[in-house]
């Protein structure tokens, strides 16, 4: 299937065919105040997708791929390929050798915690966008320390903090400020909030956090533009440059992630790995995460799916990803099914979010003015179920993994 | 007769067994098995892990009888290092501390140069300090005037099991260095834990291999095993091996008369 007619159907409504006939500001033109990088990075993702031609690759090319003890590009474009299918038996046994060879049996866990759901962003397929009518929700500070003190009681030492995408709404100060709340109870602080400048991920360095994540979606710059139709995530190369600005702020480690079913996800899971593999090669000291999310239901459109990415071809990016940068972090989120989630643990990924709740103010049973959630979770289980879930399945479970100096 | 007792010094430490469990992969299993079968006296921890009084806390795996090696992994020059180092003599309440520095998310390759500046700082502060580094001489020889203790020279990229593959770098520290060598990182089996002990070396550091090793008590009776025969062979002094030539039956030198 082409990159063009490659079309997710389960997204759209009449409502948003509508919307996507509108006239649209130019999605690779920078907003003011958006800081602009000098780098190289972007042109570079954007030339190994373009040409990746998946469909050229045969069961020899993947076999040598596995051969090789370090995998180059090309390895990794094999791995992804449809002729690597028939070989997921073997890719999923080398891709555990090498999880174990970095990992061993441990397994990072964490929580995300939503502490508001305002964004500005008009992205279809997401149920925060700005045009779904859910209800809305922003924590207080006091609020934020109860939802962080109840989760910190669960045994967790890392967490993750996310906001819509809402720069008013949501400050850079006010994520600031549930930083160094955080601080107070938690060893590692990763954010999942809308890009910032390198100066502003400096400061919110400075307030605890040391992990920045950001989702491309896509990297079918096309693609993205029909389906973010407004606010600042429609603006294509900040979006892209927000984890090189991060290291230059000074965060120790940045994420990425590909939502698989958006566009053609052979290519978006391709462009993901190369994405982080030349920021790692220009600064070597960072560390690199991913994430490898398929699209769900989201209120008021149940019918989402991540179309042609099945359970297997989920496994085979996962497992791309380990054999192409073993070193790196793969997260594997509570979309997934615990059967799935269990089994992606035990091949290729490494670290694994419980007790989540993708709404606002969940985690104390009498908060009031709770906010609706982002997409509906699959694996509800505990914190404590999914420890002892990992124990049974002979793994590690690690709270910490990481001091801070 | 009474053979006098092979030990070995770390700062004012004696220690009997040279075989050190490295940090990395935890289970309460592995711990077990290293201290009760690879008979380990020191038990490396990377501070980054330990949650004290929380859920999965390896500081709770850790027996008492061990001494508690916390090492500074995490840490991206001697700065941090060295209040990694503070930190972790608090909490550990050990004076020992494994220096490990890296600006290398991908090989996790050692800075020596920040380890040297760390290695200088802490020991200054009475701090038993084991520098695991590159196997330099040169900066093996600053780490000596900085007053390490020993030195950790990696044997290979770190949890690679490949083996010693800076071999020859190892055993020119062994020749030339004073202090204890403790080869870490990359042995993968008990052959070159024994071969690296036959070289000379005083100890070596070992976790990946029995980490993820099938049986992971047998192998790790299987590393206490190859140390102590490597031990022997060295202390034995190797018989003669000749790696390029033959021995020639008539020699060179026999046509000399006077």
């Amino acid at each position: 299937m082409s990159a063009e007619n490659h079309i997710n159907e389960s997204i759209l409504s009449d409502e948003i065919k509508e919307h996507q006939k509108k006239n649209r500001i130019d999605h690779m033109k920078y907003m003011p105040d958006m800081e602009v990088l000098e780098s190289d990075i972007l042109d570079k993702v954007l030339n190994y997708v373009e040409n990746y031609n998946y469909e050229t690759y045969t069961e020899a090319d993947v076999k040598r791929a596995l051969s090789h003890e370090r995998k180059t590009p090309e390895d990794f474009a094999a791995l992804l390929s449809p002729a690597a299918l028939p070989l997921l038996e073997e890719i999923a046994q080398c891709a555990k050798v090498e999880k174990e060879r970095y990992f061993g049996n441990s397994v990072a866990m964490f929580t995300p915690l939503y502490i508001a759901n305002y964004c500005e962003n008009y992205c279809i397929y997401c149920g925060f966008n700005c045009h779904n009518k859910i209800k809305r929700a922003q924590l207080n500070a006091q609020e934020i320390e109860q939802e962080m003190a109840a989760i910190a009681k669960s045994g967790l030492q890392e967490i993750l903090i996310l906001t819509g995408e809402s720069r008013s709404k949501s400050t850079v100060e006010y994520i600031g400020e549930a930083c160094k709340i955080a601080r107070k109870y938690f060893r590692v602080i990763g954010l999942e909030i809308y890009p910032v400048n390198a100066d502003e991920y400096a400061y919110l360095h400075k307030c605890g956090a040391d992990y920045v994540t950001v989702f491309q979606e896509t990297y079918n710059s096309d693609k993205y533009e029909t389906l973010h139709l407004a606010g600042h995530k429609r603006i294509f190369p900040y979006r892209f440059y927000a984890q090189e600005r991060a290291l230059k702020g000074g965060m120790r480690g940045v994420g990425f992630g590909a939502l698989l079913g958006l566009d053609d996800f052979r290519k978006d899971a391709f462009a993901t790995g190369i994405h982080g593999w030349l920021l790692q090669k220009k600064y070597p000291h960072g560390e690199i995460a991913f994430s490898c999310p398929r699209l769900r239901p989201i209120i008021n459109n149940d019918k989402i799916n991540p179309m042609d990415v099945h359970e297997k071809q989920l496994l085979q990016v996962v497992c791309a990803y380990r054999l192409f940068m073993p070193f790196a972090s793969i997260t594997v989120s509570t979309r997934e099914c615990e059967r799935v989630r269990d089994n992606l643990m035990k091949i290729a990924a490494n670290k694994i979010s419980a007790g989540v709740s993708t709404g606002i103010g969940e985690h104390v049973e009498e908060m009031e003015d709770k906010g609706d959630e982002q997409f509906e979770i699959s694996d509800t289980r505990s914190v404590e179920q999914v420890y002892e879930d990992l124990e049974k399945l002979n793994l590690q479970p690690v709270m910490a993994d990481y001091v801070y100096v | 007769m009474e053979t006098k007792k092979d030990t070995w010094k770390l700062g004012n430490h004696e220690f009997q067994s040279r075989f050190i469990l490295g940090s990395g992969k935890y289970s309460l299993e592995l711990i077990q098995a290293a201290v009760e079968l690879a008979k380990a006296e020191i038990v490396t921890m990377a501070l980054r892990r330990a949650n004290e009084g929380g859920l999965a806390n390896i500081l709770d795996y850790i027996p008492k009888n061990v001494t508690l090696l916390p090492n500074t992994s995490g840490a991206r020059n001697a700065e941090e290092a060295v209040r990694i180092a503070r930190l972790s003599r608090e909490i550990c309440q050990s004076e020992f501390v494994k220096i490990e520095i890296m600006r290398d998310s991908k090989y996790l390759l050692p800075d020596n140069y920040e380890t040297a500046k760390a290695t200088e700082i802490l020991a200054k502060e009475g701090f038993v300090v084991m520098p695991y580094m590159y196997p330099d001489l040169n900066a093996a020889r600053d780490m000596v005037s900085a007053g390490a203790a020993c030195i950790m020279p990696l044997g290979a990229p770190i949890g690679s099991n490949k083996g010693l593959c800076t071999k020859e770098f190892i055993q020119i520290l062994i020749d030339e260095i004073e202090l204890p060598i403790i080869v870490d990182a990359g042995i993968g089996r008990p052959s070159q834990a024994c071969e690296a002990m036959e070289m000379g070396a005083t100890a070596i550091m070992a976790n990946t291999a029995i980490a993820t090793a099938g049986d992971v008590p047998l192998m790790a009776e299987a590393f206490k095993n190859a140390v102590e025969a490597g031990r022997s062979a060295y202390l034995s002094g190797l018989g003669r091996v000749k790696e390029k030539g033959g021995s020639a039956s008539s020699p060179l030198t026999g046509y000399l008369e006077d």
